[in-house]
């Protein structure tokens, strides 16, 4: 008698397990469809989407850094045009492999100017699409009123436990900080006193800082300015000392919407408004 | 700022992680079985080898396995290719790519409660059931299924939680795309990266209570049914 109840019991769950799963994998199925659709492989006619949602969308691969001042962007594009721009963030060398691996993305703004060229080199770009959306401007930085003074002065002086960088291989403002730091001749040193606490990205480097875990970090401007207004202090190195931080845009050669990404370029390059925010963010532009 | 309390974001990641984390507990559970079954009885040699490729999804970091799975799957990969002579699209940055991806990072989870629990169903049971002209399918799913059962419980909860959690693998087949693969735990990346530290603590309490809550259920529904052991 209990055995059986015992079994049942176990039957019921499994079933209610099954239906429960059939249930969602339903909408799944009609989604693999749909990116089977936008998928990589279909190359042809029936690379474009079906037309469900009504107005255009655009899928943006858009560099970790620029992606607040993106959202701000986006909804002001829309406006303006009526195409709906799909953000996706990440880091600028994983973007590079997805890309080349097919990933699903109309246009790349990304964080350096040597993977877009890559991406040119190896065909995958639209020709001549590539351009310069955006300048980074490299600032050490640190939350507390008066540590960093205005000639940089605190770094040799070494009033502090541990300085951030971000990654100096893989993220450009982690070689800008390395740069900064061998033409200062104080890379060797700090590398053997330990005193660099590396972060996979500038975000990251920045929250070393912000959460009080280093001292004082080297970031982006963007990070750490709002409206040209800094909490805590800073000492901007000049630019003499590091390679110019070039973001670059560019369509890529697999876009089902040539003509809308275009748009989208066009407008990020020319709308005083958008330079205006782009600016108001921390970056310079080249006019 | 306050568009509700969530955005559309939060709730398309929230929906495409409980859909992801559902169907890879249900299709690990269903693959797993028979696997976790051969290696509990059988006396091969092979077993070490089977027990420890079960166990290799641990070893590298969810990024690194998620790179390795979107070169393969991917358009010049072998998997990716072999979808393609099929006439399908390549499994990278589609939903059904992270259910693959996901499965393949939590395997682990679900095949080793589940060899646990039917080594500990042993064989005296199913001679005994034997004995009674239980036909071995029969011995299996009236016998060892109901005696394994907390094994099924613990990986279907294991497999659920660890993909709901998971990062690296769909970030890096995935591709973070809005409404496909961007799942909760990358809405509360994303969130984090463009430092609006309140959605992000928004989202991660909603998907922590939630889980918190689901498992509360399934623990307590375990709890009310007899110790199965009892009866052996």
């Amino acid at each position: 008698m209990l055995s059986q109840r015992r079994f049942h019991h176990a039957r019921v769950l499994s079933a209610a397990m099954l239906l429960f799963a059939l249930a969602l994998a339903a909408p799944a199925g009609a989604a693999a469809t749909g990116a089977a659709a936008t998928g990589p492989a279909a190359t042809g006619p029936a690379a474009t989407r079906p037309a469900a949602t009504g107005s255009e969308q655009l899928n943006v691969a858009v560099a970790a850094n620029f992606y607040g001042t993106l959202q701000k962007l986006a909804p002001r594009f829309q406006q303006a045009s009526g195409i709906e721009l799909l953000l996706s963030s990440g880091a600028s060398g994983q973007f590079y492999t997805q890309i080349r691996e097919g990933a699903p993305f109309d246009v790349l703004l990304s964080a350096d100017a040597e993977r877009p060229r890559q991406l040119e080199a190896d065909g995958l770009a639209i020709p001549g699409s590539r351009f310069t959306y955006a300048i980074g401007t490299l600032v050490l930085w640190s939350p507390k009123a008066d540590l960093v003074d205005h000639d940089g002065k605190v770094l040799r002086e070494g009033a502090y436990r541990m300085l951030g960088i971000a990654e100096p291989r893989n993220a450009p403002y982690g070689a800008a900080a390395r740069e900064v730091l061998v033409a200062l001749g104080l890379w060797d040193k700090l590398n053997q006193d330990k005193k660099l606490a590396v972060g996979e990205n500038i975000n990251q480097a920045w929250q070393f800082a912000a959460t009080g875990n280093v001292d004082l970090a080297f970031v982006a401007l963007s990070q750490v300015s709002s409206d040209g207004v800094i909490a805590g202090s800073c000492w901007l190195p000049p630019q003499s000392l590091y390679s110019p931080l070039d973001q670059d845009a560019l369509i890529l050669a697999r876009t089902g919407k040539r003509a809308a990404a275009e748009a989208f370029m066009h407008w990020l390059r020319k709308d005083p408004q958008a330079i205006a925010t782009i600016k108001a963010a921390g970056y310079h532009v080249r006019e | 700022m306050s568009a509700g309390f969530y955005s559309a974001d939060d709730l398309a990641g929230l929906w495409i992680s409980l859909r992801l984390a559902s169907i890879t507990a249900v299709a690990l559970l269903i693959l797993c079985t028979p696997l976790a079954w051969w290696l509990a009885m059988t006396r091969s040699r092979l077993r070490v080898i089977g027990e420890a490729l079960a166990a290799l999804p641990l070893v590298l970091p969810p990024t690194v396995l998620g790179f390795y799975l979107l070169l393969f799957l991917g358009p010049h990969g072998w998997g990716g290719r072999l979808m393609q002579q099929l006439g399908m699209a390549p499994l990278a940055f589609s939903f059904s790519g992270l259910v693959i991806g996901s499965m393949l990072y939590s395997m682990p989870f679900v095949i080793q409660p589940l060899q646990s629990a039917f080594q500990g169903v042993g064989v005296r049971a199913l001679e005994v059931a034997a004995t009674l002209r239980a036909a071995p399918l029969d011995r299996f799913f009236t016998v060892a299924v109901p005696l394994a059962r907390r094994g099924f419980i613990t990986g279907a909860v294991l497999a659920f939680a660890h993909t709901l959690g998971e990062f690296g693998v769909v970030l890096m087949l995935g591709g973070n795309i809005p409404g496909r693969t961007q799942t909760a735990s990358i809405v509360i990346f994303n969130h984090v990266e463009a430092f609006d530290y309140a959605a992000a603590q928004r989202l991660s309490a909603t998907l922590l209570i939630a889980c918190f809550v689901l498992l509360l259920i399934v623990f307590a529904a375990n709890r009310r049914v007899p110790e199965a052991a009892a009866a052996a």
